[in-house]
């Protein structure tokens, strides 16, 4: 076998990487005890973090990427992929994260944009990348970029689970107008949201966006989790939902299963049923604007 | 005729469209099933393990009862075809990575698979692969993949890289370690339909 006949790092491996995770739960971690729990309750990944966004909002400060050495130690501890976050636009904390071998990375709104005009140029990795998104102009200007996955912004650290609906039904409704569109009126939207033409076209064909979709931000029960699938999303991100709730080990399992079973509502009772109290969680609408992570990104 | 895929996790959407346009082109017709649950696998004719995250899968098909479903089916000589993690839990061992998490293997087929045998998702690749039932080259998508180090005298191998095998086959049995449904190309999917109609 020559070697060198291997290609690496195309858009079908990245994308292709994203779609394995789809009906799976991808878990906040910040130790190697952690990313295990999450593994052994089903998680089809971990995404290391220094903290868990609930943390993070609670220390303010300027946030940044995982300390090497626990990404290191959390790849060591479990089989299952490993994400890191990078700050928006800092495409050297992205380089190191790749560097040390993790799975995808998180173009993150959680943590403090490093670069408040330009976002990373994601082609240039071969390494796939996850960015958030609220509305249908900003996914596609991420999967423009080169991310091979989108996930909902929605509000992170809240347990509020409103603003991943939000922008769930945003970007779904939006796919649904382009439905039956002449190629004038997708060049006038793609105008209007400020995202390329042909991705618009794409996106009307398919019905969907052409990467995979997946909900974060505020998933803090079985049901939030099974409400994102039921409208539509691909798979679900859990972040401070699990590692603050009163019992990780039986909520993440309870996630797992509610994800996998999201149109029973007699299995979501019982799974749901006997694993203590969620994560405490904030309301989003008594968060003062200047500390809504979301509107982070453009 | 009726196809099931596994359906609890991993890309079952793209093998159930490749599986379509494969039965469109050769102008059959048949039942395409997704499976979440157990009672569905008995009424398959042909089943499907997709790509996912083998540790996941492997947990929730015991979970689910599906598992002990999919070896009646194997007993009853029913075609059946699993690729990258699909390959793995069709396995009857694993590494030590395998081991470690206390994997749930359904020891269908007499290998040993070494989970993540390319690496990490940054090796992932694609390559122009020889494959015996085909003319010419097959693009086929290795994503985290694993390979199969060792089988028994049952098994055919029907492709290696380097000293790993990615593709094999044991009676009814099709063991894949690329994703033939991230492609357009049907004609992995023709073969393994080609035990079916």
């Amino acid at each position: 076998m020559e070697l060198e006949k291997l290609r690496h790092g195309t858009e079908l491996i990245k994308r292709g990487f994203a779609k394995m995770q789809k009906g799976g739960v991808i878990m906040d971690v910040v130790n190697p005890e952690q990313a295990k729990i999450a593994e052994e309750a089903g998680a089809v990944a971990v995404m290391a973090l220094q903290a868990v966004p609930a943390d993070i909002r609670k220390e303010g400060g300027v946030a940044r990427m995982a300390d090497p050495q626990i990404v290191a130690d959390i790849i060591a501890a479990v089989t299952i992929p490993v994400m890191g976050k990078a700050r928006i636009g800092h495409f050297v904390e992205a380089e190191i994260l790749e560097a040390l071998g993790v799975d995808m990375v998180d173009e993150s709104e959680v943590l403090t944009p490093a670069d408040n005009s330009y976002h990373i140029d994601k082609t240039e990795f071969t390494v796939p990348f996850v960015c958030g998104a609220r509305n249908l102009g900003e996914a596609l200007r991420r999967i423009n970029e080169g991310a091979a996955m989108i996930r909902t912004k929605g509000e992170a650290g809240t347990g509020d689970v409103s603003e991943a609906v939000k922008h769930m039904k945003q970007i779904l409704g939006e796919i649904r107008m382009l439905k039956g569109m002449t190629k004038e009126e997708l060049i006038a939207v793609a105008r209007d949201i400020e995202a390329p033409i042909e991705l618009v076209m794409e996106t009307a064909e398919m019905q969907r966006i052409p990467v995979v979709n997946f909900a974060a931000g505020g998933v803090a029960t079985p049901a939030d989790a099974a409400l994102m699938m039921r409208m539509g999303a691909d798979g679900v991100f859990v972040g401070s939902g699990i590692f603050k709730s009163e019992n990780p080990e039986l909520m993440a399992k309870a996630i797992v299963e509610a994800v996998n079973n999201y149109d029973n509502p007699k299995v979501l009772a019982e799974v749901s049923k006997g694993i203590g109290a969620g994560m405490k969680g904030i309301s989003v609408g008594s968060i003062p604007d200047e500390d809504i992570l979301q509107n982070r990104g453009w | 005729m009726k196809i099931g895929v596994i359906a609890i996790q991993g890309d079952v959407s793209e093998h159930v469209e490749a599986l379509e346009r494969a039965i469109e082109q050769r102008g059959e017709q048949a039942e395409l099933v997704t499976i979440k649950h157990k009672g569905i696998v008995p009424e398959c004719d042909a089943l499907v393990l997709p790509g996912g995250e083998s540790t996941t899968l492997g947990k929730l098909l015991i979970r689910e009862g599906i598992a002990d479903e999919i070896r009646d089916m194997n007993t009853a000589g029913k075609p059946i075809m699993g690729t990258c993690a699909g390959l793995i839990l069709l396995a009857t061992a694993g590494d030590e990575q395998v081991a470690k998490t206390h994997q749930h293997l359904l020891g269908l087929m007499d290998t040993k698979v070494n989970r993540n045998a390319f690496g990490r998702q940054r090796d992932s690749f694609e390559i122009e692969l020889e494959l015996p039932f085909l003319d010419t080259p097959y693009n086929a998508v290795f994503i985290r993949a694993p390979g199969i180090v060792e089988s028994g005298n049952d098994v055919t191998v029907l492709a290696r890289i380097d000293d790993m095998v990615v593709a094999a086959e044991q009676g009814n049995i099709l063991a894949l370690a690329f994703h033939p449904e991230l492609t357009l190309d049907t004609r992995v999917h023709q073969y393994f339909l080609d035990k079916l109609f």
